[in-house]
């Protein structure tokens, strides 16, 4: 289904999350954060960053992965991006949800 | 369950047993909830506690008895060595997936946001004391202390 973020059509999921990374930029990140009610800081960017590379080397994401990368621990994660933090960072950054159970 | 289509808010597991198996099922579920934003405690009760105790944890074993699923005949599962070895067997095949061993999971969990409790009437049967216990532990509770803490809508609890 397609959707306006950022003033862009863009092709979603039933739940939200970006089918085509193409379509994809920091202003699109922006909008599905402000929906998820989190104003992007560096330090989220940091995160998004991250995980579009692992996605890009196509390695799979989990919550340890992520606490381990250096990049940012698993605490720090759930403050950043609180609820849900992998699915909220994967959907800002607009990649495929993981399918991790860890 | 009447509000918001029984969406689940919190998962309150009880964890009773020590064999590795349902440790890392109540671990997986706990850490699973936290992952979907839904609030999660565990609390440790009788064997359960072997889970949390320091000197414990990285003992934990899969029972080659009793356990029809390990497709080993009873009396060759009780040989000597058949639960280190389906234990060692099992570690390595977890490796594989990606999944922590019992400490590094404990302290997974922690820093997601799991609290973790240990049951009062168990750790005065087996003479633990709070300092025996990873220090991630919230503290130790009476099962009513638990059940208080379940209340509220979209609560689930869970016995394991």
């Amino acid at each position: 289904m397609e959707k306006t973020i950022a003033g862009k059509t863009i092709s979603v999921n039933d739940e939200g999350f970006l089918t085509n990374f193409a379509q994809w930029d920091k202003s699109v990140g922006e909008e599905i954060a402000k929906e998820n009610s989190i104003t992007l800081t560096p330090r989220h960017w940091e995160v998004i960053d991250y995980i579009q590379n692992e996605v890009r080397k196509e390695s799979p994401l989990s919550i340890r992965k992520v606490g381990k990368s250096g990049v940012v621990d698993i605490k720090e994660f759930y403050a950043l991006f609180p609820n849900a933090p992998l699915k909220t960072a994967t959907k800002i950054a607009g990649v495929p949800k993981p399918a991790s159970c860890i | 369950m009447s509000n918001e289509n029984g969406k689940i808010k919190k998962m309150m597991i009880i964890l009773s047993k020590a064999t590795i198996e349902n440790v890392y099922a109540a671990f997986v579920l706990a850490n699973g909830a936290r992952m979907e934003g839904i609030e999660a405690e565990l609390f440790c009760t009788f064997f359960g506690l072997e889970a949390i105790h320091t000197k414990k944890l990285e003992h934990l074993h899969v029972a080659t008895v009793g356990n029809p699923a390990m497709h080993i005949p009873t009396m060759v599962g009780g040989l000597p060595g058949m639960e280190a070895f389906a234990t060692h067997m099992m570690k390595k095949e977890m490796d594989k997936i990606d999944m922590p061993d019992v400490k590094e999971f404990l302290e997974i969990l922690v820093a997601s946001g799991v609290k973790i409790w240990a049951c009062k009437l168990a750790m005065d049967m087996f003479h633990f004391k709070k300092e025996d216990l990873y220090e991630g532990v919230e503290a130790v509770i009476t099962v009513g202390d638990f059940y208080h803490r379940a209340e509220g809508e979209g609560v689930h609890l869970l016995f394991i």
